[in-house]
C-alpha cells in the first residue's frame, strides 16, 4: 500500500494537532491559561500561514484526489487565517471585560478555521461536506457562546436548526449530483461536461439548485439570509466579527470553486440563478439597513449587500470575474476587522452599547477613532480613493466584460442606496452634538482600527501585490 | 518644458499642509492659529508654483504637456497626468480662489478649525487632480474622492439644514457619478485601456455612443448643474459655509463643464451632435426658469445660486456650439464665474459674518455705513450682469455669438437670460445696499476690514484683467479648441460618409 501525500496537507494537518494540544493545556490549567491559548492559537495561525505559503504555488492533488493545493487556495487560505486570527485577538480583551473568559472560544476557532481551510481545499464533493460541517458545528457552539444570555442563546439555537437544514438541503443537492452523474470528484466532473458526455439534465440540475441554496445559507445572501441579522444582534461582538469574515470568504472560495471547476461548463445553467441571487442580496442589503438602530444588525444587513456584490463576479464566471471576487474579500474583510474593532470599542463605563445613536458627537470625544470608522464607512459605500472602491470596480470591471451589464447598472444603483446608510453612520459621528463619551479605545483595538484604516486608505497607492496574487490565484481555476 | 514633475507636485502639495497640520498640537486656541497659517501658507505656496505651470505652458501645441505617466494598477490603467489649453486654466483657478477661501474662513470658523483646515487642503487635492488627470480611473478617482471632504464641510460646519443639504449633495452626485462608471468600464472593455488621449482618438460605434453619451451626462449634468438636476445647488450653496460656497461655486461646478470638454465632445462626437438641442433646451429652460426663480428668492445665497445654474446654462449652450467663439466663451465664462460668483458669495459672507442672517429683507442701506463694501459688491454685480469691462461680458459675448452661428432661436431665448439675469442682480443691489438705513442692527455695521479688501483686491484685478485684455487667457486655449473642433469636424464627416455609403 503507498501512503498519499500528507505534506499538502500539512497546514491543516499541524492545526488539528494544534487544537487537540490547546484542549489539553486547557484542560489541565482551566479558563486561568485563556490568555496564553488564545495567543498559541494566534501563534499556530501563523506557523500554519506560512506553511501554506511554503507548501507552493503549484496544483498538485492528494488523498486520491479528494484534496487540492494550489495558488488559489493559498490566496484564499491566507485570507481565512489572518481574519480568524484578528477575531481571536480583538475577542481576548472583550471576553476579559464581560467576564466570558473560557479557554474553549479560540479552540473551536481554531477547529472552525481548520475546517474552512479544508472547504478550500475540497476537491471532492465529500470533503467539501466535511469541511463545511467542521466548521458549521464549531460556529454552532461559537453563537451559543455567552450560554447564560437569552439572546446568544436563541441566536445559537436558530442559526443551527437553519444551518442544519441548509446542510440537509446541500447534502440533497449532492446525492443527486452523484446520482446522476456517477461521481463526486470535481475534476471527473469536469471532464464529463468538458467532453459533452453528460448533459445538463433535470436531475443534475436540481442537484445543482440544492447546492447553490445550501451555499447561499453559508455565505447569507438573499433568499437564504433570514438567519444573519438575528444571529449577528444576538451573538457576543467579537463573534460577530468572526462571523462577518473568516467564514464567508471560505463559503465564497468554496462557491468558486465549486462553480468555476466542475460546473464551470453549465455556466449558463446556473448564472440566472447567481444573478438573481446577487440582485436580491444587493437590493435587500441596502433597503432594509437604512431603518437599523442596532450597529451589529446594520453590518448584518451591509454584510448581506457585500455578499450581492461578491455573487456578481461569481456570475461572470470568468476569470476576471473570479479575479474580482478575490480582491473583493481580501478589501471586505479587512474593512470589516476594522469596522468591528470600531465596535467593540464602543463601550460606557457601565458595559458595551450597540445603538447607533450612541455614536453621536464620536468625532469631538474620539477623533481618530471616529477618523477611521469614517475611512470603514465610505470605504464600505465604495466611495474612492478607499480600497471599497477597487474592490467593486474589478466587480463590475468583470461583470460588463461578461455582457451583464443590466447586473453592473443595478449593482452600482444599489450602492448609491447603500451609501446612504454608511453616511448616517458617518452623520451620527460628525454633525451630532456629542453623547456620553465611551472609554478609552484599548490598545490591541486601536492597533487593529489603525492597521486596517491605514491599509484601506494606502491601498491606491500600492495596489500591486493585492492585484497580482488574485490574478495568479484566479488563473489556477482556469487551465 | 520642465524637468521636475510639476504637476503631482501642485496635485499633492496640499496634502504637506495636512501632513504639517496634524503634526501641530497643542491647546484649542493655538492649534487653530496654527493650523490657520499652515493652510494659508500651504494654498500661497500652492499657487506661486502652480503659475509656473502656466509661465512654461507651451500656447502653439494642442498636445498635452507636462505628462507624467507611471505603471499604476496594470492592465493598461496608468498614473497619467497631464494638461492642454482646456485644463490649464482651470488649475490656476482652483490655486487662486484657495487662499482667498482660508483667509475668508479666518474668523469665520471657530471651531474645529484643524478639521476645517485639512478639509480644505484635501479638497484643493482633489479638485487640481481632477483637471490633471489624464486616465479615466484617475479622474474619477479625484471627481468621486471630492465629495467626501465636501460632505464634511457642509455637514459639520453648515447652517441650520446642512444635514439636509449635505445628503442631497452627496446622493445626488453619486448617483450620477456612478453610471458614469458603468460607462467607463464599458469603454475600457471596448478600446483595452482608459487612457484618456488615446480614447480620444478611439472611435466608438455610434449607437453605442448614445449611451455612453448618456451615461457621462448623467453625471456632468448633475454636477454643473443642469435643469432639472439642479436642486441640490440652491440647498449646498445656503447651507455650506461661505468659503465651502465659493469652492462649490467657483470649482466644483466647473468639473461638469470640463467634462463635456474632456469626455463627450472628443470621445463620443456622434453622442454630442445628436444630442446637442437637448442640451440646448435644457439650458435655455435653466437659463430663463431659474432666473425668474432667483428673481423671487428671499435668502442672499439662494438668490446668488440660482443665478450661478442659469450662468451655468450659459456655459453648456457655448461648449454644444462646437464653434469657436462658443467653446472659448464657455471656457472663458467658467473662468469668469468661478472668480465673479466666488466673490458674490464672499460678499454674503461679509454681511453674513456680521449679522448672521442672508435674508435680503434684513439688509438695506448699507451704502451709508459701508460704503467700500457697497463698491466692491457693484463691481461684482457688473461683473455677474456681464457689463462690458468687466469679465462676464467677454465670455457671454463669446457664447451668444457662437450660438447666433448655429440656432438663433437658441441665442435669442439665451439673451433673455441676460436681461433677467440684470433684473435680479440689480435688485438684490438695490435691496442691499440702498434705500433709508432704517434698521437698528445696521446702525453700528462696520465696513468691510483690512483682511477682507484682501480677499477682494485679487478678485477684483482679475475681474477687469479677464474684461479689459482677455489675450493672454484666450491664447492659451486656442490650439486645444482648435484641435477639438476639427477633430469633431473629421468625426462628423466620417459618420456622414459611412451614412452615404450605407445608402
Amino acid at each position: 500500500m503507498v501512503l498519499p501525500d500528507f505534506s499538502i496537507a500539512l497546514p491543516e494537518i499541524f492545526l488539528a494537532c494544534v487544537a487537540m494540544a490547546l484542549l489539553m493545556v486547557g484542560a489541565f490549567r482551566g479558563n486561568k491559561a485563556t490568555s496564553l491559548i488564545s495567543w498559541l492559537a494566534v501563534l499556530s495561525f501563523i506557523i500554519a500561514g506560512l506553511l501554506v505559503q511554503f507548501d507552493g504555488y503549484s496544483s498538485v492533488t492528494t488523498f486520491d484526489g479528494l484534496y487540492r493545493d494550489d495558488a488559489y487556495a493559498v490566496f484564499m487560505k491566507t485570507l481565512c487565517l489572518g481574519a480568524s486570527a484578528f477575531a481571536i485577538i480583538m475577542s481576548i480583551d472583550f471576553n476579559k471585560r464581560e467576564k466570558l473568559v473560557r479557554f474553549e472560544f479560540p479552540i473551536l476557532i481554531v477547529i472552525a478555521t481548520l475546517g474552512m481551510m479544508v472547504m478550500i481545499s475540497a476537491n471532492d464533493l465529500m470533503t467539501m461536506y466535511m469541511g463545511i460541517e467542521l466548521m458549521s458545528l464549531s460556529l454552532y457552539v461559537t453563537a451559543a457562546f455567552k450560554r447564560d444570555s437569552v439572546r446568544s442563546t436563541e441566536a445559537g439555537l436558530k442559526y443551527f436548526v437553519l444551518g442544519a437544514l441548509s446542510s440537509g438541503m446541500l447534502l440533497y443537492g449532492v446525492s443527486l449530483i452523484y446520482g446522476f452523474t456517477g461521481t463526486t470528484n470535481f475534476d471527473v466532473l469536469a471532464g464529463l461536461f468538458t467532453s459533452g458526455e453528460e448533459d445538463a439534465g433535470i436531475g443534475l440540475l436540481i442537484g445543482m439548485i440544492f447546492m447553490i441554496a445550501g451555499l447561499a445559507f453559508k455565505v447569507s445572501a438573499v433568499p437564504f439570509h433570514m438567519w444573519a441579522p438575528d444571529v449577528y444582534e444576538g451573538v457576543p461582538t467579537p463573534v460577530t466579527a468572526f462571523f462577518a469574515a473568516a467564514p464567508k470568504v471560505a463559503a465564497i472560495a468554496l462557491f468558486l470553486r465549486v462553480f468555476v471547476t466542475p460546473f464551470g461548463e453549465l455556466v449558463e445553467q446556473w448564472q440566472q440563478i447567481i444573478v438573481f441571487i446577487s440582485i436580491a442580496s444587493m437590493i435587500l442589503g441596502a433597503f432594509a439597513a437604512i431603518n437599523q438602530k442596532n450597529i451589529k444588525r446594520l453590518m448584518a444587513y451591509s454584510s448581506i449587500g457585500h455578499i450581492g456584490y461578491a455573487l456578481v463576479g461569481i456570475a461572470a464566471g470568468t476569470e476576471e470575474g473570479v479575479r474580482g471576487v478575490l480582491i473583493y474579500m481580501a478589501i471586505y474583510v479587512v474593512m470589516n476587522i476594522g469596522t468591528f474593532a470600531c465596535i467593540l470599542s464602543m463601550r460606557h463605563r457601565d458595559g458595551m452599547v450597540e445603538d447607533i445613536s450612541e455614536l453621536a458627537g464620536l468625532s469631538k470625544t474620539q477623533p481618530w477613532m471616529a477618523f477611521f470608522f469614517l475611512i470603514f464607512m465610505f470605504s464600505l459605500a465604495g466611495i474612492p480613493p478607499l480600497a471599497g472602491f477597487f474592490g467593486k470596480f474589478y466587480i463590475f470591471i468583470a461583470a460588463v466584460n461578461a455582457g451583464l451589464i443590466p447586473l453592473a447598472v443595478i449593482g452600482l444603483v444599489t450602492s448609491v442606496v447603500g451609501a446612504y446608510y454608511y453616511l448616517r453612520i458617518v452623520k451620527i459621528m460628525y454633525f451630532d452634538d456629542p453623547a456620553e463619551g465611551f472609554e478609552p479605545t484599548s490598545r490591541t483595538q486601536s492597533i487593529i482600527m489603525a492597521a486596517a484604516g491605514l491599509f484601506i486608505s494606502f491601498f491606491v497607492i500600492f495596489p500591486g501585490p493585492l492585484l497580482d496574487g488574485a490574478q495568479a490565484a484566479a488563473a489556477v481555476l482556469f487551465p | 518644458m520642465l524637468d521636475w514633475p510639476i504637476l503631482s507636485t501642485v496635485t499633492f502639495l496640499p496634502l504637506i499642509g495636512v501632513v504639517l497640520i496634524l503634526l501641530t498640537s497643542g491647546k484649542e486656541e493655538s492649534a487653530a492659529r496654527n493650523a490657520r497659517w499652515v493652510a494659508l501658507w500651504t494654498t500661497l505656496f500652492t499657487f506661486v508654483i502652480s503659475l509656473f505651470i502656466w509661465i512654461n505652458f507651451d500656447n502653439n501645441t494642442a498636445a498635452f504637456q507636462f505628462v507624467e505617466k507611471s505603471s499604476w494598477l496594470g492592465n493598461n490603467i496608468n498614473y497619467h497626468m497631464g494638461v492642454d489649453g482646456i485644463s490649464m486654466l482651470f488649475i490656476i483657478l482652483t490655486t487662486f480662489l484657495m487662499p482667498l477661501c482660508i483667509l475668508a474662513s479666518w474668523e469665520a470658523i471657530t471651531v474645529r478649525v484643524r478639521e476645517y483646515m485639512i478639509a480644505f487642503l484635501v479638497m484643493e487635492c482633489l479638485m487640481i487632480g481632477v483637471f490633471c488627470a489624464l486616465d479615466m480611473v484617475l479622474f474619477y478617482l479625484f471627481f468621486e474622492a471630492g465629495l467626501i471632504p465636501m460632505f464634511l464641510i457642509i455637514g459639520i460646519w453648515g447652517g441650520g439644514q446642512r444635514v439636509y443639504a449635505s445628503f442631497k449633495f452627496f446622493l445626488y452626485t453619486l448617483i450620477g457619478s456612478v453610471l458614469m462608471l458603468v460607462a467607463m468600464i464599458t469603454m475600457y472593455f471596448i478600446a483595452g485601456t482608459t487612457d484618456i488621449p488615446t480614447l480620444i482618438n478611439f472611435s466608438f460605434d455610434p449607437h453605442l455612443q448614445l449611451w455612453l453619451w448618456l451615461a457621462f451626462f448623467a453625471s456632468f449634468a448633475v454636477k454643473v448643474p443642469m435643469w432639472p438636476v439642479h436642486t441640490w445647488l440652491p440647498d449646498a450653496h445656503v447651507q455650506a459655509p461661505t468659503a465651502g460656497s465659493v469652492i462649490l461655486a467657483g470649482v466644483l461646478l466647473k468639473m461638469g463643464g470640463y467634462g463635456f470638454l474632456r469626455f463627450s465632445i472628443p470621445m463620443f462626437p456622434e453622442g454630442s451632435e445628436y444630442f446637442a438641442p437637448l442640451v440646448f433646451a435644457l439650458s435655455v429652460i435653466a437659463i430663463i426658469y431659474t432666473s425668474l426663480v432667483a428673481l423671487v428668492q428671499k435668502d442672499m445665497k439662494k438668490l446668488i445660486a440660482y443665478s450661478s445654474v442659469a450662468h451655468m446654462g450659459f456655459i453648456t449652450i457655448g461648449v454644444f456650439t462646437f464653434t469657436q467663439q462658443g467653446l472659448e466663451g464657455g471656457i472663458l465664462q467658467m473662468i469668469s464665474h468661478g472668480i465673479v460668483s466666488g466673490a458674490l458669495f464672499l460678499c454674503v459672507g461679509v454681511v453674513y459674518d456680521r449679522l448672521h442672517t442672508r435674508e435680503i429683507s434684513r439688509y438695506g442701506g448699507l451704502v451709508n455705513r459701508m460704503p467700500r463694501y457697497a463698491l466692491i459688491f457693484l463691481i461684482f454685480t457688473m461683473a455677474t450682469i456681464g457689463l462690458p469691462g468687466t469679465s462676464g461680458f467677454v465670455g457671454e459675448f463669446l457664447i451668444l455669438v457662437g450660438a447666433y452661428q448655429v440656432n438663433t432661436t437658441v441665442a435669442f431665448l439665451a439673451t433673455i437670460g441676460v436681461i433677467l439675469g440684470a433684473a435680479y442682480s440689480l435688485w438684490l443691489y438695490r435691496r442691499v445696499v440702498f434705500g433709508e438705513l432704517v434698521k437698528d442692527d445696521l446702525k453700528n455695521i462696520m465696513d468691510v476690514g483690512r483682511r477682507e479688501i484682501l480677499i477682494f483686491t485679487p478678485l477684483i484685478l482679475v475681474a477687469f484683467w479677464i474684461g479689459i485684455y482677455p489675450e493672454p487667457f484666450m491664447d492659451v486655449m486656442h490650439a486645444s479648441v482648435v484641435n477639438l473642433m476639427d477633430q469633431h469636424e473629421t468625426a462628423m464627416q466620417a459618420s456622414k460618409t459611412i451614412l452615404n455609403a450605407a445608402k
